[in-house]
């Protein structure tokens, strides 16, 4: 079909003679901004096939003059990283945990470090600032289940509580009601007692039948007045300081059911060193003893 | 009910008249399409987006769940309403541009239409239901692939028969993008799905390729998916539509060909930018950063093209409805093909990438360029399909205003909080250690993601004004028939 080039009015430029459901075409030249654009972004490309690793070849690929990998990069990176850390972490390999705490810097550097890691692996369980949650024990409180000395603290944290570590920190409380050691009525009146304990009892006769049910069956590891021990990761019952709560209901089902709450152990995630900072970190956080 | 009403159309008018006339029913059947499932899938853009601002939104079910709904929407919004949107583009440029009714007649394009929806249909129970093959934007099983390429084939077919059998000596610029999309994204599709079903009735497969390569793969069909799904094939809508609706010639010719060719041989290279410093090899890394980089200039080709063909038309901006649209649209392509190779670059990527600001770029490009250019089109095809005005001028511009705030609270939020994000990641403290953990980012990036959920429900909203629209728009009578123009007449 002939094609009939015309003159665009307005632009002044002449179309290229096609026609499709009334759309012509100008046929205007290239841009000349946007072709040397083009072109610029080319002669870069070249420019970084040369020096970066950029084509395949039958054996590999071309390793660019500059000799750079992501792998030796990011290996440099990382051993700079541990470089600028390493006079202060050589120390506290070194220093005792009453050392760390008595020399400003290294505190300094350990807070640092527990803040960082601490907020990364703890808060996800025990909040942010170990402000605790459900299940998951209150870090900022003077208030400590398995101790909290920094010695203590440094146990828990490097092999955990309840888990498959040979040093993870063990203890169970039975099922009182679950495995028939206790009926409801006897769990009910022990619930009233330890409500007691805290001054919260409203049946009088109940928490009596409750004193003997929790002198015949808890005493052992919760300690006469309900104090807890540390030594058996017992948790106080006295101090109004619960990890899964304090009302009726829920302490009848922790007598009930038990509770078998787990940490990691966290020796071979974290180094020596980290754990270290970890223990002051979380000694200071407010409750430290 | 519109579409019954369409559908009966055709046949009978086609009885009364002598001369052939274009397949407009399936079109129209596919505006139709394009208007429901992209209000849909807005609809879960917004549902999800609430969700990661307000999680209880997840309502605690696997069905409601973020991790379904998010497939449900970007394949709606993608291949639902993107989908229909070409469907309906191609099937009437086609057309008009060859001067010939559709190749195997309506027959075969309903199959493709109707067909299409099944698709999407069962990709999106699928979704629901926890059926996926977990690859990303490509999430429909085994079965459902199967399914789309049997219709995709058909695609083509009718779509390649229809131009062989053109009444017009060249091929119009239109119809190299859509057929580049058509024939990419088959190849992409198969490519991407070579899996092996786990059991003979089972649905769950598995590719395959594994590891890197799988990646490899994924991300090729992934950043093609952008490339010759929301970029050719939605440039191939923008060269009639913005010509047509502005009535002036297309601004460059020689333009149009060597961008449409720099374009389809550079975009096909440019997947592995999206695993920047992951294991896949650091020479294939360089080559997907410096080919998205080359693409700067062949994207941009669109962009020159699409406004400087509106001079000595600007002024049509103020009154046309399609081209305040259309033209918005390619500013916003124009703005993220520049932002995509930038964001290629590995430093830029070592700050952007697994950030917010991904989920802003590729808004940009979806809200403003795809959505837009779409609505553009809406706005100019609905009247003329159904022979009548638009119902209201005043409502384009609430959809057109309001969706354009959309956007911008969608795109600024994103970018704030996904630079933000990429900084606190990479913050460290005097001693070296990471000033911030990841829940901390989580946190700031709160009040950016209640902004973003706001800027979805602008967009929704805009999208129910013109659904509204064009309701009162198509009720108003029967659509008309448009006769082929015949070339005794020339």
């Amino acid at each position: 079909m002939p094609t009939k080039i015309e003159k665009d009015e307005i632009t002044g430029t002449e179309t290229t003679g096609h026609e499709w459901d009334g759309i012509k075409e100008l046929n205007t030249p290239l841009p000349k901004w946007w072709l040397w654009t083009f072109y610029a972004t080319i002669i870069w490309s070249i420019g970084y096939f040369i020096v970066y690793p950029a084509w395949p070849t039958l054996s590999g690929h071309t390793k660019g003059t500059l000799g750079w990998t992501q792998r030796i990069e990011i290996a440099q990176r990382m051993e700079e990283a541990k470089a600028s850390r390493a006079p202060f972490v050589g120390r506290i390999e070194k220093a005792s945990l009453d050392e760390i705490r008595a020399t400003p810097d290294l505190l300094n550097f350990a807070m640092a470090g527990g803040r960082s890691v601490f907020a990364e692996n703890c808060a996800p369980c025990h909040g942010a600032g170990g402000s605790g949650a459900k299940g998951y024990p209150n870090l900022a409180d003077d208030s400590w289940v398995w101790g909290g000395a920094l010695d203590d603290i440094h146990t828990t944290i490097a092999y955990g509580i309840r888990n498959a570590n040979t040093q993870s920190r063990i203890s169970q409380m039975p099922r009182f009601g679950a495995d028939g050691v206790l009926n409801a009525k006897q769990i009910d009146d022990v619930a009233e007692y330890v409500l007691s304990l805290s001054k919260r009892s409203t049946n009088a006769d109940a928490v009596k039948r409750g004193e003997t049910v929790f002198s015949e069956n808890c005493v052992a590891c919760h300690q006469e007045g309900g104090v807890g021990s540390t030594d058996l990761g017992a948790p106080n019952l006295a101090a109004n300081i619960w990890i899964y709560g304090g009302d009726k209901a829920t302490i009848v089902e922790s007598v009930r059911n038990s509770r078998a709450g787990s940490m990691p152990a966290w020796t071979g995630r974290l180094d020596d060193a980290t754990i270290k900072m970890l223990a002051v970190y979380v000694h200071a956080l407010g409750g430290g003893k | 009910m519109a579409l019954a009403a369409t559908a009966s159309g055709e046949s009978a008018r086609a009885a009364s008249g002598a001369v052939p006339a274009y397949n407009d029913d399936v079109v129209r059947a596919a505006a139709i399409a394009t208007i429901f499932w992209g209000c849909v899938g807005f609809l879960v853009g917004v549902v999800i987006a609430s969700q990661l601002a307000f999680p209880v939104l997840n309502l605690g079910l696997e069905w409601t769940s973020f991790g379904r709904l998010r497939p449900l929407h970007t394949s709606a919004v993608i291949f639902a309403f993107g989908g229909n949107a070409l469907l309906a583009a191609s099937f009437y440029i086609v057309q008009r541009t060859c001067r010939t009714e559709l190749f195997m007649g309506s027959a075969g394009a309903w199959f493709v239409f109707w067909g299409y929806q099944l698709f999407i249909v069962m990709a999106a129970l699928g979704y629901v239901m926890g059926i996926t093959s977990g690859k990303e934007y490509a999430e429909p099983e085994w079965f459902v692939d199967l399914w789309l390429t049997i219709v995709w084939v058909v695609y083509l077919v009718v779509y390649a028969g229809t131009l062989m059998k053109r009444k017009e000596p060249h091929i119009y610029v239109a119809n190299w993008f859509l057929l580049a999309f058509i024939i990419t994204i088959a190849m992409l599709h198969i490519g991407n799905n070579i899996q092996l079903p786990v059991s003979f009735l089972g649905w769950k497969s598995y590719t395959v390729p594994s590891g890197v390569q799988d990646a490899m793969i994924q991300w090729w069909y992934g950043h093609n998916a952008v490339g010759f799904f929301l970029t050719a094939g939605f440039l191939g809508m923008m060269y009639y539509f913005i010509p047509k609706a502005a009535n002036r010639p297309v601004y460059s010719y020689r333009l149009s060909i060597v961008h449409f060719w720099a374009l389809v041989f550079l975009y096909i290279w440019a997947g592995p930018h999206h695993l920047h410093y992951t294991a896949l090899p650091d020479w294939a890394q360089t080559l997907g950063m410096t080919f998205s980089v080359m693409l700067w200039m062949p994207s941009w080709g669109g962009m020159i093209n699409g406004l400087m063909t509106l001079s000595g038309a600007w002024d049509k901006l103020r009154t046309d409805a399609s081209l305040r649209f259309s033209v918005t649209a390619v500013a916003f392509y124009g703005m993220s093909t520049f932002e995509g190779p930038m964001m290629s670059i590995k430093a830029v990527n070592a700050l952007s990438h697994y950030t917010d600001w991904t989920i802003g770029h590729v808004h940009s490009g979806a809200m403003g360029w795809v959505g837009f250019v779409s609505f553009g089109m809406l706005y100019y095809l609905v009247p003329v399909l159904w022979g009548r005005t638009l119902y209201s001028t005043r409502l384009v511009a609430w959809h057109f205003w309001i969706a354009t705030l959309g956007i911008v609270l969608y795109i600024t939020a994103m970018w704030v909080s996904g630079i933000m994000q990429g900084l606190m990641w990479r913050a460290y403290d005097e001693y070296g250690f990471l000033q911030y953990s990841f829940v901390e980012t989580v946190a700031a990036m709160h009040p950016f993601y209640v902004i973003r959920a706001l800027g979805g429900v602008l967009y929704l909203v805009g999208a129910l004004i013109m659904a509204y629209n064009f309701y009162k728009t198509i009720t108003a009578g029967a659509p008309v028939r448009v006769s082929v123009p015949q070339a005794a007449a020339a």
